[in-house]
């Protein structure tokens, strides 16, 4: 479903991704795993095109979007949640998902119809699907950061992808929150079908709920593999899972 | 603030259904009211009506689209110009002038405004502030067309326009038509997707929203808006002058968003209600009315950061706030 070939992006003299390869077939889980600073948010942006690739090749469903823009990545089915919570602070938590439905469904330059009436039932089912429903109305800045991340992935799935990447759901998360959180992406998997590409630091998590795992190592693609694949790699156990990382 | 305290308990009283009527009287009330007052002030709060719509198209762009319009004036000076030029020298039918003037300004703004959404911030207000000076320069200098810094002074009006009370109903009227539309634009689709760019533009594109094309619709429309304002100028003064698209008129469209608060939607009328009052009569003592402007600025900054109007709504969401969690908790 998804194809990175050979990416390589730069700031300035910084290779922060360098021959980075990736397959993602669909239906599966795939997870990016890496010390910090490895690329990993960085090839995530390059994906969804908030970054242009200085060459390589990226392809989703057999179509080049290497060079697109963000919004025309979302509309190919590509959808994505950040790192750091990356929402609309000023409105509520339905407006939020609201927003991502209305676009999705083409209505975003409607201009004489009351929003409050239109896309109303896909907001809620899918309020209800993550477990927000009864905090529709409260505005975000006013949610917990466990919350606020979960907006995150219903805002993302506001546009109803194919593929969905998430940049560390569960960071800063207590353990129960991550615990929901993980359930609820192999929920989100089984039900709707998706397509999952994430990263992530708990190890535990990782090698739990993924397929496949790739592995960056400055900027570069070690392996990617299953997780036995993984586990047994003494490159990467030399690089990474021996290392620094608790 | 002891008045202050009086006004808001007074306004927790009204509830959300009578706001509707509360505002429907006040239409009423100011409609009937040009008979029993002076002249004067009919004038005056013809100013005050058509200074509001300015401010209110500004604070689209800026309040509600995060946009950093700062040489909103342009369009409104375009708009004023565009329809005394079309009454002073063709033999259009006047109402030709009173729709071209609106459209030439959102005509405009679309063109400034597509190489502005190109930047951000800073960089979007500064173009804006270059490619609008030019407009002004060009209004300034043209003698033989737009009259120079002497401007266009007697414009014919059309007969049902012609005394001071027509032109303050015809005023009246289409700025609560306008008000209207824009508060209807605000809470459509269209608007509740402007609010989200304002919050976070890279998040909205992550949603399949092309940002720079829904930017540039929103700056069409609120122009356009501008534009009407501007024709309303004209038929209110009957003249047009420089001034009126110079930027000095921007940054005093901006800090009546700002005296009103920039995340209300009726905030920027009071700015401007508060502006003309003041220029008009302080200003008949000192030419330094600014001055007092200036110091009400800084106290507003310290002691009301969301502007009058901001301030009141404040107040409400708290009550109406704390309901709603508890019942949903």
């Amino acid at each position: 479903m998804l194809r990175v070939e050979g990416v390589v992006k730069s700031f300035d003299d910084f290779l922060a991704v360098n021959e980075a390869h990736l397959l993602v077939q669909k239906g599966e889980i795939v997870a990016v795993i890496g010390p910090n600073g490895a690329g990993k948010t960085t090839l995530f942006n390059l994906i969804t095109g908030q970054l242009r690739r200085d060459r390589g090749r990226i392809l989703f469903q057999g179509e080049d979007i290497s060079e697109l823009p963000p919004y025309e990545v979302c509309r190919r089915g590509l959808g994505r949640s950040f790192q750091i919570v990356n929402v609309f602070h000023r409105l509520t938590v339905f407006d939020n998902v609201q927003v991502a439905v209305l676009s999705h469904q083409k209505k975003s330059n409607t201009l004489f119809h009351p929003a409050g009436s239109l896309a109303v039932v896909e907001t809620r089912s899918l309020l209800e699907s993550v477990g927000l429903a009864d905090k529709g109305r409260r505005i975000v800045g006013s949610l917990s950061h466990g919350d606020q991340k979960i907006l995150e992935i219903a805002v993302a799935l506001g546009n109803n992808p194919e593929m969905l990447i998430l940049d560390e759901p569960t960071a800063g998360m207590s353990p129960e929150e991550t615990a929901a959180t993980i359930d609820l992406i192999r929920h989100l998997a089984k039900t709707r079908g998706l397509t999952i590409l994430f990263c992530e630091h708990d190890m535990e998590i990782v090698f739990s709920i993924s397929h496949k795992i790739m592995v960056m190592h400055q900027g570069r693609t070690l392996l990617q593999g299953t997780p036995e694949e993984v586990r047994n790699d003494p490159q990467v156990q030399s690089a990474y899972l021996g290392g620094t990382d608790a | 603030m002891g008045i202050i305290t009086v006004l808001t308990n007074g306004f927790k009283k009204i509830g959300h259904s009578n706001w509707g009527w509360l505002l429907i009287g006040m239409f009423i009330l100011l409609f009937l009211m040009p008979p029993f007052i002076p002249r004067f002030f009919v004038y005056i709060l013809g100013l005050i009506y058509v200074t509001s719509l300015l401010a209110m198209s500004l604070n689209f762009l800026v309040g509600f689209g995060g946009m950093f319009q700062f040489h909103h004036a342009v369009f409104y000076g375009v708009g004023a110009y565009t329809v005394a030029l079309i009454l002073t020298k063709t033999s259009l039918p006047p109402w030709v002038g009173f729709v071209a003037g609106p459209v030439a300004a959102g005509l405009v703004g679309l063109l400034i405004g597509w190489f502005c959404v190109r930047l951000t911030q800073l960089y979007f207000g500064m173009l804006q502030i270059s490619l609008g000076s030019l407009i002004w320069a060009i209004v300034y200098r043209w003698y033989k067309f737009t009259g120079g810094d002497d401007g266009i002074h007697g414009i014919p009006m059309p007969q049902v326009l012609s005394s001071l009370n027509q032109a303050y109903y015809f005023i009246l009227i289409l700025l609560v038509v306008s008000l209207v539309l824009l508060y209807s634009i605000l809470k459509s689709p269209f608007g509740s997707t402007l609010q989200a760019i304002r919050d976070n533009p890279q998040r909205c594109a992550a949603v399949g929203v092309n940002v720079r094309r829904h930017q540039l619709r929103a700056i069409g429309i609120g122009t356009f808006f501008a534009g009407i304002a501007g024709v309303l100028f004209v038929v209110l003064e009957k003249s047009v002058f420089p001034d009126l698209l110079f930027w000095t008129l921007s940054l005093e469209v901006f800090i009546m968003c700002l005296l009103g608060g920039w995340f209300t939607f009726g905030g920027p009328i009071l700015g401007a209600a508060i502006t003309v009052a003041l220029r008009t009569f302080v200003g008949k003592y000192t030419e330094y009315w600014t001055l007092i402007l200036g110091v009400i600025l800084i106290l507003l900054i310290f002691f009301l950061p969301e502007g009058v109007m901001g301030y009141f709504v404040e107040k409400f969401k708290f009550r109406g706030n704390s309901g709603n969690e508890r019942g949903t908790a």
